[in-house]
């Protein structure tokens, strides 16, 4: 199977006085499809790395190949267009835009790289907020929907432009049991039906062993690295 | 383009206590620009105007005698002495030509020759000093518009016929129709019959002004085929000088503009308009601040919304344009209501004191031009107070302001 991601001795580093390092050398291979749980206590890394991950941020040394491009060599208005295309994002807070309604929350992407909303945007948006069953909720504003249903949104919102990677972080940990649940079921069927990889930061062991594989930090540095339960 | 417009107006539109203010703010102060221009205009226009309603905007005549010394010795104490020669009424030479010149220099839209020299009016026992102008009415109407200054009898003179000033009447006794004898320094003595009565807009004026024909004049001065003077109307009043200038130094004669003539107007006005000038600036600071502030706090609201923008692909320069079209969008949107509020101000001191003859004590000019040039500056302002916070917006690190 072909490699969505490879992580390549990758450290990164905060300060210039008092160094910190956050990350003390990461290899990770990770196939095209693959569903993994990066999980660590506070402070072991897993959300730097999920940044590195998702070209919110460089690494100090090391490289990232994503899809098959080495992301170093691309500046800020090209790694911009990558993340915009290639690269899906679900935070623990939705960070939806409150400005805007659920359906053009989902639009918003495509709007922001296009410049225009074709048709294809929005037929694109309207089948997602489908797939995530929130189709009579398109017109709803942010603050209308419950926390469930904001995740779910942010959820389409992160299809929206088919990427080929998904990255969230904690997206079950500001939601009740129920709620939870349903979005990590949401995201496992995506990643299944769309064979979309997805790299997901949890606290929660009980989600990470739904996961096809678990990677545990501990103090900047992969501590384990298992299969849960296999592709499927 | 598109894209950052339909999110800046979405912002705008839901910070809406924030932009209610903040376009409140630029209303006013708009406002209060376009008032402060209009009523200032208005003032200084209605002042110009009756300064130039009764003189030339320059007035060409021969230069004077120069000062020079008279006897004594140069090494005597003292040295020698130096004097003004009396200045005596002298002709223009070749005064035909030099109008022709005058007529034909660039921005030039009239030239008059009239005849001006100091004279007794007698009548009966009653003697005033009074000022000779001898003119062509009808010529010298391009220059200031007699016409409509005559309040009794006509301004048609020929012959031995006169127009005088309304004081001059009153003090002498004389209505329309009436004999006025006119006495010059050589004893010359001339008969003329009023024929109208003038007021001129300035009481000094109106106690000595005598109209008569200029061939009348060049006799009464000894000037004949000769003028005193030549006076000259420009189509752009602040340019007098300038052409003045010129004037002198091409015909060699002493040319004095209205601009030289009225030298304290003149600075009075002009600190008037600087004061003016300055009050806008500051308006414009406080408006540039009150938007920047506005825009400042907005991009600490909205600073997880800019994150995450980012985090799906909308660039920086994006950004930046998204607050940049805010601070604009606000100078352009509250400056519409500024025109509003200036009009709707200047209606109300205009029509808040009349004069005796229904015009207005405050002369407020609203042009469409100045409403324009308010809207540009509060756009521009708006653009230039958001180029901070936008760059800031712009600088956010995604994966900071997501966490955080």
């Amino acid at each position: 199977m072909a490699e969505a991601l490879i992580i390549d001795g990758v450290t990164k580093s905060y300060g210039t006085e008092v160094v910190t390092l956050a990350l003390r050398g990461i290899d990770l291979a990770v196939a095209a499809g693959e569903f993994i749980a990066l999980t660590g206590p506070s402070g072991s890394g897993k959300s730097t790395l999920l940044n590195l991950i998702g070209l919110l941020d460089r690494p100090t040394t090391g490289r990232i190949h994503l899809d098959g491009t080495e992301t170093g060599t691309l500046d800020a208005e090209g790694l911009a267009r990558f993340r915009g295309r290639r690269i899906g994002f679900v935070f623990q807070f939705h960070h939806l835009l409150p400005e805007f309604t659920a359906l053009e929350n989902v639009m918003l992407p495509a709007f922001a790289d296009e410049g225009r909303i074709s048709e294809e945007t929005r037929r694109t948006a309207v089948r997602l907020l489908e797939e995530v069953g929130l189709s009579d909720r398109a017109d709803y504003k942010p603050s209308q929907l419950s926390g469930g249903q904001q995740q779910r949104v942010a959820i389409a919102r992160a299809l929206a432009r088919s990427p080929a990677l998904l990255l969230a972080d904690e997206p079950t940990g500001n939601l009740d049991q129920e709620s939870g649940d349903q979005v990590f079921r949401l995201l496992r069927r995506l990643n299944v039906e769309r064979r979309i990889t997805c790299v997901i930061v949890t606290h929660d062991d009980r989600l990470a062993e739904r996961c096809d594989r678990n990677v545990h930090l501990v103090d900047g540095r992969v501590d384990f690295d298992k299969q849960v339960r296999g592709v499927g | 383009m598109i894209f950052e417009w339909h999110v800046a107006r979405r912002f705008l539109r839901e910070g809406r206590t924030q932009t209610t203010l903040i376009l409140t703010g630029v209303a006013v102060g708009v406002g209060t620009i376009i008032f402060l221009s209009a009523l200032i205009t208005g003032l200084q226009e209605s002042i110009i105007e009756r300064t130039l309603g009764n003189q030339a905007h320059i007035v060409v005549r021969p230069a004077e005698d120069v000062p020079r010394a008279v006897g004594g010795n140069p090494e005597a104490a003292g040295g020698p002495r130096v004097i003004r020669p009396p200045q005596k009424i002298r002709a223009v030479q070749r005064w035909q030509q030099v109008a022709a010149a005058l007529a034909a220099e660039p921005g030039v839209i009239a030239v008059a020759p009239t005849v001006n020299g100091p004279a007794f009016a007698l009548r009966g026992d009653g003697t005033k000093a009074v000022a000779i102008r001898g003119l062509d009415p009808k010529g010298y109407s391009a220059i200031v518009d007699l016409e409509q200054r005559i309040v009794a009898g006509t301004l048609g003179i020929t012959g031995f016929q006169a127009v005088i000033g309304v004081e001059l009447a009153k003090n002498l006794g004389i209505v329309v129709g009436d004999k006025l004898r006119l006495l010059v320094g050589d004893g010359t003595t001339a008969i003329y019959t009023v024929n109208g009565l003038i007021d001129i807009g300035n009481k000094d004026l109106n106690e000595r002004w005598v109209l008569i024909p200029l061939r009348a004049a060049q006799t009464l001065f000894g000037l004949e085929g000769g003028v005193s003077t030549i006076e000259v109307k420009v189509n752009e009043i602040f340019t007098a000088q300038a052409i003045a200038a010129r004037m002198s130094q091409t015909t060699g004669l002493d040319a004095e503009s209205w601009m030289t003539s009225n030298g304290q107007l003149l600075v009075g006005l002009r600190s008037q308009a600087s004061s003016s000038i300055m009050i806008q600036t500051f308006v414009v600071l406080a408006v540039a601040l009150g938007i920047a502030s506005v825009l400042a706090v907005s991009v600490v609201q909205k600073s997880k919304e800019i994150g995450i923008m980012m985090a799906f692909g909308t660039s920086r320069a994006k950004i930046l344009r998204i607050f940049l079209l805010q601070g604009g969008a606000v100078g352009l949107v509250g400056s519409l209501g500024g025109v509003l509020l200036g009009v709707g101000l200047g209606a109300f001191f205009a029509g808040l004191v009349r004069n005796p003859d229904g015009s207005s004590t405050f002369p407020v000019e609203l042009r469409g031009a100045l409403y324009l040039r308010a809207a540009a500056v509060a756009t521009i302002t708006g653009l230039l107070a958001a180029v901070i916070p936008a760059r800031r917006a712009a600088s956010l690190d995604p994966a900071v302001t997501i966490r955080g």
